[in-house]
This record gives structure tokens, C-alpha cells and sequence, in this order.
């Protein structure tokens, strides 16, 4: 009977081979993302040249190749957060759909909104009232008269 | 008991806080009316000086190794910018004839061409530059400044700069002959 001896050589180069294939690293890339997870951020976006168009349903080559940069960022690991924010890093903090910072956005129209307001109904309620000829009752003030004065006074001794 | 007529005070707005209001109401109707007029604007007009502006570079497109270009560096020379964009047809109309030309005044060392890619992936950009071999400086457009600063309406647009960094002529739309490029840039060669 022959026998085969296998070299010890080739024995360890096949072993090194095999630890080598099962220590590479997995590749970057992950699972294709669907459509649905490509336009949860999509929707999020406008491209520029599209305006009012949400980047999810805008049908020009632009945002398709857009979408295509989104769907391989989401393949190559990146969140939500870091696809938007490079979206604004490239072309402008106008393709988000929310301003970043939303209490100054809306808060500066609505405090002049607000104080607007309020000056317009304290124009209107100073038109409706005659100006400069309002009266108020002034109860038991001294008389300035004398007579007035002392006619009061006897008034009260009557009572 | 009696009843003195007296002129009730006057209960208003203080005059301070009047003023701010009207300040603040003033201010907000001229940022709107400046935004409407921006709007109604067309590109920049020639006789405008240009101000500076800094256009990042992609690599293997640098300008004498430099991976982003300052305008005002290349005050004394002639500027042409060209806006472009992979997913814009027009652009590829001209973009052999904008190439052609830059071969042409590329030598002259007067003349400097840069390509800015408006609103548009570097993967898409790059396919395109490598179809029609284009070898001039270009880059994007970052968050559309540069656009924005020159008003442009769509691509393809191109503005010509002169030596002392004065528009010259804004082209809107794409050139259809390389005659139409020189007819620009050579009365502005000193």
C-alpha cells in the first residue's frame, strides 16, 4: 500500500490560508436598503433644483441620483442623522424640510406676529375712544369750591 | 358726596415699547421685501466686481496641486466659471467645446477655467468628467454658495471674469461652438 505523505509545509500554508480567510474583515457594505428605508430619508429632503418637490417622489435625474447616494450611504452603515447632515454639508441647510433650528424659525414671526397684534388692538381701542374728553367720577373728594364746601357740611349736619 | 369731571389719563403703549415694535415690524418688512426682490433678480450683471470665493477641488481635478481655489488668487488672469451638472443635458452640449478651449488657453498661462459642479453626487460628477475627458479644474459647489452668490437660474451658466476680477459676460445656456467661447475670453487678453 502507498502511502502519501503530505508535506508539513504545505499543511501550514493551508492552515494560514484558511485562518487568514476566517480573520478578514466582513465587508463594509451591508444588506441593499429598500425603498422604504431609502425614502424615510428621502422624504426628509428637497433637492434644490426641484423646489417644493420632496426628494422621495421628485421625479428628475437629479434626485434619483440622489435617492442612489442615500440607499449606498445606508448600505455603507451611516444613520439618518450623518445622511442628512452631509446633504447639508453639500448643498445647503435649504434641502431639509424643518429648519435645524426650529425655535428661532418659528418663534421670531410669532413674537412679531403676536406684538403686532397687540399694537393694532391698542390702536383700535384708543380710535374707538374719544380721545381727551374722558371723564371719571371722583367720589368724596374735598371741594375745591368754598361754598360747595360748606354746603356739604350742612348737608351732613341735617342728616 | 360730588363728582368732579377731570381728564382720565391717558393709558397707551410706552413710547419705548412702541418704538421697538415698530422697529421690529419695519425690519421684518424689509427682510421680506429684500427677499422678494432677490428673487425677482437675475444672475449677477457684468460690471459688478466679483467678491472672493472658495471653490474645493475634487482630487485629480487641483489647480497646480491645490485642492481648492481662491478667486481672489487668481487676480490678473482671466476667470471663466463654468456651472454644470451631471444630470443636466444641456451642459453636455458644450462640455466638449468648454474642454476644447481650455486646451487651447491652458498654454497662454492667462487664462484659468473652473468647473463647478452644482447640486450633484461626485460619483455622477466624476462619470461625467471622465466621459467627455475633461481636464480643468472643477469641484462642487459646497451647500450651493457659489451658486447663490452669482443668482444663477439653471445650469449650464457661464460667468467670464477679467484680470482685475470684474464680470465680463454671463453666458446662460450652453455655448454652441467653441467660436462663442473665444469670442468672449480674447478681447479680454491683454
Amino acid at each position: 500500500m502507498k502511502v502519501v505523505y503530505i508535506p508539513k509545509l504545505l499543511v501550514a500554508a493551508f492552515l494560514a490560508l484558511s485562518l487568514a480567510f476566517l480573520a478578514s474583515p466582513a465587508p463594509a457594505q451591508g444588506p441593499t436598503p429598500t425603498d422604504d428605508e431609502v425614502n424615510r430619508i428621502a422624504k426628509q429632503l428637497y433637492c434644490p433644483v426641484c423646489e417644493s418637490t420632496p426628494l422621495d417622489v421628485c421625479p428628475t435625474e437629479a434626485c434619483r441620483q440622489w435617492r442612489d447616494l442615500i440607499r449606498t450611504m445606508l448600505a455603507d452603515g451611516k444613520s439618518e442623522e450623518e445622511i442628512k447632515q452631509y446633504f447639508v454639508t453639500q448643498y445647503g441647510v435649504r434641502v431639509l424640510d424643518e429648519p435645524p433650528n426650529r425655535v428661532l424659525t418659528y418663534l421670531v414671526p410669532g413674537v412679531a406676529i403676536l406684538l403686532g397684534g397687540l399694537l393694532l388692538l391698542r390702536g383700535f381701542q384708543m380710535w374707538m375712544k374719544p380721545s381727551g374728553t374722558g371723564t371719571a367720577a371722583v367720589e368724596n373728594q374735598p371741594a375745591q369750591d368754598p361754598y360747595v364746601a360748606r354746603l356739604e357740611e350742612e348737608l351732613k349736619k341735617q342728616k | 358726596m360730588t363728582e368732579t369731571s377731570i381728564p382720565a389719563p391717558r393709558r397707551g403703549v410706552p413710547i419705548w415699547a412702541q418704538i421697538i415694535i415698530w422697529v421690529f415690524l419695519v425690519g421684518l418688512l424689509v427682510i421680506v421685501a429684500l427677499g422678494l426682490r432677490r428673487a425677482q433678480q437675475g444672475t449677477v450683471q457684468p460690471g459688478q466686481v466679483i467678491d472672493n470665493f472658495t471653490l474645493p477641488l475634487f482630487s485629480g481635478y487641483e489647480l497646480d496641486g491645490k485642492s481648492e481655489v481662491h478667486l481672489t488668487d487668481l487676480r490678473g488672469k482671466v476667470v471663466v466659471i463654468n456651472f454644470w451638472a451631471s444630470w443636466c443635458k444641456p451642459c453636455e452640449q458644450e462640455a466638449a467645446e468648454m474642454q476644447q478651449a481650455w486646451l487651447e488657453y491652458e498654454p497662454t498661462g492667462q487664462v484659468v477655467f473652473l468647473g463647478a459642479d452644482y447640486v450633484d453626487t461626485e460619483p455622477e460628477a466624476r462619470v461625467y468628467l471622465k466621459k467627455f475627458g475633461i481636464t480643468y479644474p472643477n469641484g462642487p459647489d459646497l451647500a450651493t454658495r457659489i451658486s447663490q452668490y452669482f443668482r444663477i437660474k439653471g445650469v449650464p451658466e457661464t460667468y467670464f471674469i477679467d484680470q482685475d476680477g470684474v464680470l465680463k459676460y454671463v453666458q446662460v445656456g450652453p455655448f454652441s461652438s467653441i467660436d462663442q467661447i473665444r469670442a468672449q475670453i480674447d478681447p479680454l487678453l491683454k
